[in-house]
């Protein structure tokens, strides 16, 4: 137990930042509507996340670096490392799948950063494509608080670590419910989620994957 | 302020808003949001949202003045106002949406004009209302205490 505990923290101190012994993620969030962004920022904010807010996926990339200058890594333009991306999908210009896309396909690094899609329309085979090129979630808006929340100890945990096949296996076997993946970053145990440096409530990943199921469904 | 220190009135004046069907879950959504140090978000958000949307309203209007109608165009900006009247809640605003872009799909003039002006009707209604409710909340937390309109 000792061992996997302190694998556990390793990663999630790889994947945040650490402030004053809690740790903070740092949230693009890329959408055109002004509305929506106000929204999301104050959901990300109430769950003690940094969250920097654009409007399009131009400046998305322009932010990461990837915008034809040598990408900086994952490291915004204000230096600061970006954990997740939430974007929206329907975006004049740029969509979010395309962004999406770029993230996955244009840089060895930037690939590793988990995206999340939003959207407000719940078409299925628009979910599955974003699935496939690797976003990590996508949630139907309005966000709530509740998914914010569920995303943020998803992304805690190291899932966002997992890349391709790895994160496809993974989700088939959680909805089984059967084994535990055996992926170093231990995420789908409920013990190892009571991390007492962390002040998320610990849920299991069947449940966040259900929940994900549940909201697909819709 | 808490929901559930606010003056009677107000109280009841909010239970209306969701009685006449003009907001959503995701009002409430957004009120839980606020604390004291942002109790007033959700006025920023709406505040926000009619701002952003004014311009949107005009164009759609201006849209449906001319022949013959693009009706993916007026679809795409309907999706837009959809959107953000989701966002905050605004279940009846939300409604008009979908059904103009129904009326669009199926190539409907009459329909998207009858529907638009439905809207507009509601899009203003909810602003006056929500402006009155959010001053008295306001109100309500300075003085701290019910200040009864006359």
């Amino acid at each position: 137990m000792e061992t996997a505990r302190q694998v556990f923290r390793r990663n999630l101190q790889e994947n945040v930042e650490v402030c004053d012994g809690s740790p903070e993620l740092h949230v693009l969030a890329v959408d055109d509507s002004l509305v929506d962004r106000k929204v999301i920022e104050r959901l990300l904010k109430i769950s003690s996340c940094k969250v920097t807010s654009v409007e399009s996926g131009t400046r998305a990339l322009q932010y990461l670096g990837l915008d034809g200058e040598k990408g900086k890594g994952s490291v915004g333009f204000d230096g600061l490392k970006v954990n997740l991306i939430m974007t929206d999908y329907s975006m004049p210009g740029m969509t979010g799948y395309e962004l999406l896309k770029k993230i996955k396909q244009e840089s060895s690094v930037l690939k590793e950063i988990p995206v999340v899609i939003m959207s407000s329309e719940n078409i299925l085979t628009r979910i599955d494509r974003c699935l496939e090129e690797g976003a990590e979630e996508y949630l139907v808006k309005p966000v709530k608080l509740s998914d914010v929340k569920r995303l943020k100890d998803f992304i805690m945990r190291g899932e966002g670590k997992d890349s391709g096949e790895t994160r496809i296996r993974k989700r088939r076997r959680r909805d089984d419910h059967s084994s535990l993946p055996q992926s170093v970053t231990l995420s789908s145990s409920p013990a190892l989620a009571c991390d007492p440096s962390s002040t998320l409530m610990p849920s299991s990943a069947p449940s966040a994957c259900s929940s994900k199921r549940a909201k697909l469904c819709i | 302020m808490e929901r559930n220190h606010l003056p009677r009135h107000l109280v009841l004046q909010r239970q209306s808003l969701f009685d006449q069907g003009l907001l959503d879950e995701q009002f409430i959504q957004l009120e839980e949001l606020q604390d004291d140090a942002n109790p007033n978000f959700v006025e920023e958000v709406v505040t926000s949202y009619y701002q952003n949307t004014s311009t949107l309203i005009v164009i759609i209007e201006q849209a449906l003045g001319t022949s013959p109608l693009d009706f993916n165009k007026l679809d795409g900006y309907m999706y837009q106002l959809k959107g953000s009247s989701s966002s905050f809640g605004a279940k009846k605003v939300k409604a008009d949406c979908t059904l103009f872009r129904e009326y669009c799909k199926a190539g409907n003039v009459e329909g998207c004009m009858r529907t638009f002006q439905q809207l507009k009707k509601e899009y203003a209604s909810l602003k006056r209302k929500l402006e009155a409710y959010f001053q008295l909340a306001r109100q309500a937390r300075v003085t701290g205490t019910a200040s009864r309109p006359k």
